[in-house]
């Protein structure tokens, strides 16, 4: 084995965040050692988070690690905060609340940048969740950016989602929207404490009373969890979604649905590697060469449209293949 | 090939609520481009060191207001060093005496800010001497 390799596998913190920064800055060496390392991947548990901006989703990380670590499970986190479009910068703020693990050689914390990605995690997040598998975290949390209703890219990572909301963001009709509604594996109300918990919880009742996912054998669970600044309900609270997440965890094995959602993963990532593979190379040659600009030039002067040079595009990198 | 993105890390080590400027800071780090790591306030020096660590920074950038950064300061060095990550850079900045600075140069502090530092002038120093990893 790689002596990389080897010791990310043993659990080299450094390394691992090092891979992941290149994977991250696209470096082509770092792919060559995603290969490598992959047959060592595809053990973990693999929980995401996912909410709206400020819904608690790195606080209820932050206490789901204490949880684990009870249980000594190791851990891995991977959180996302949103890129800049102006400026390329971030703050990765998630952190903050998680920083009492710092010191936990058991717990293994990183931040991503979103770098223009749309669906609510980053490009990088499914190499970066390689990576932490292959170092033998049992367990990694993915904590998505702050979403709205249907930046879902979690599904295709985590083996169970957890969907956090807050009362106070609309009425019952919000409950029936497709998309991140749909994808919930265990439902929290967070700050349950707030005025418009009871009818949130009761909006989620009846959305799930006409859910086939529900019919289907597992019934997403609604947890209810209190003011995180009093201490003892919302470690209880906490300890219940622990819990809930372990029950499905469970369920997945039990039904079989755990290989299923490996197989849909697995699709997902072919579809990223076939992008990547064919998409960027042809991306930065017409980049380096000048054509992007003329391309879109010509379509912003309205004398070629998108599909033509998309055409035009295909027939001169894949000639070989169309000629067959 | 593309261009390493520069990731910094503004931590606030000891007892010092006092994080208004570090935030400015954070801020506009991003708006230069930065990946900027922010960890909040009440940081042991071994906390900042661990999680420079993890999150495989360039650079971190210690505030400190309260006085106790002729302590803080050299041991966060200290740690990184210990870990086997002298190559990450750390600068200082707050209530700075300037009879300290010597101090912690020596302790390997690459850099010291004081008020009256212009948020350019930060920027311009870390762009000059931070080659990201």
């Amino acid at each position: 084995m790689d002596a990389t390799i080897k010791k990310i596998c043993g659990g080299d913190v450094r390394l691992a965040s090092r891979l992941i920064r290149d994977i991250e800055d696209k470096i082509p060496e770092a792919k060559a050692k995603i290969k490598k390392l992959y047959a060592y991947t595809g053990k973990s548990f693999i929980i995401g988070i996912t909410g709206a901006p400020g819904a608690g989703k790195s606080t209820l990380t932050d206490a789901l690690i204490t949880e684990l670590r009870k249980k000594n499970k190791t851990i891995g986190v991977l959180a996302v905060d949103p890129t800049s479009p102006f400026t390329g910068g971030a703050i990765l703020g998630d952190r903050i609340r998680m920083q009492r693990h710092a010191e936990d050689p058991g717990v293994f914390v990183r931040s991503l940048a979103t770098r223009g990605a749309l669906g609510g995690l980053s490009q990088a997040a499914g190499d970066a969740i390689h990576v932490m598998e292959a170092m033998g975290k049992d367990i990694i949390i993915v904590e998505t950016v702050g979403i709205g209703q249907q930046e879902i890219d979690i599904i295709n990572h985590a083996h169970s989602v957890v969907v956090v909301l807050v009362p106070g963001m609309g009425d019952e009709i919000q409950t029936m929207k497709a998309g991140l509604m749909e994808i919930a594996d265990v439902f929290v109300v967070n700050k349950a404490n707030r005025a418009g918990a009871k009818q949130l919880q009761m909006e989620l009742t009846s959305m799930l009373n006409l859910s086939s996912k529900a019919a289907a054998g597992w019934r997403p669970p609604i947890v209810m969890i209190g003011d995180a600044f009093e201490p003892a309900t919302f470690a209880e609270n906490t300890a219940e979604l622990a819990q809930k997440i372990e029950e499905h965890h469970i369920y997945l094995q039990q039904s079989g649905k755990l290989t299923e959602r490996m197989h849909r993963k697995a699709m997902a990532e072919i579809n990223d590697a076939l992008s990547a593979c064919l998409l960027e190379p042809v991306l930065s040659s017409l980049a380096g060469s000048g054509e992007l600009e003329s391309f879109a030039e010509k379509i912003r002067n309205r004398k070629a449209d998108p599909y033509s040079v998309a055409e035009e595009i295909t027939q001169k990198f894949f000639k070989k293949q169309g000629k067959k | 090939m593309p261009e390493r993105k520069i990731r910094v890390m503004v931590a606030k080590p000891g007892l010092d609520g006092h994080d208004r400027g570090a935030r400015v800071l954070a801020r506009c780090f991003r708006d230069a481009g930065f990946e900027v790591v922010y960890t909040g306030c009440h940081q042991t020096p071994e906390q900042i060191a661990a999680a420079a660590i993890q999150e495989d920074v360039d650079l971190v950038g210690l505030s400190c207001l309260s006085g106790a950064h002729r302590l803080l300061f050299p041991r966060v060095v200290e740690l990184l060093r210990e870990k086997g990550a002298s190559d990450i850079t750390v600068i200082g900045g707050g209530i700075i005496p300037e009879q300290d600075f010597s101090l912690l140069y020596d302790s390997g502090i690459k850099a010291i800010f004081t008020p009256g530092a212009s948020l350019d002038s930060i920027v311009e120093w870390i762009k000059t001497n931070i080659k990201p990893h």
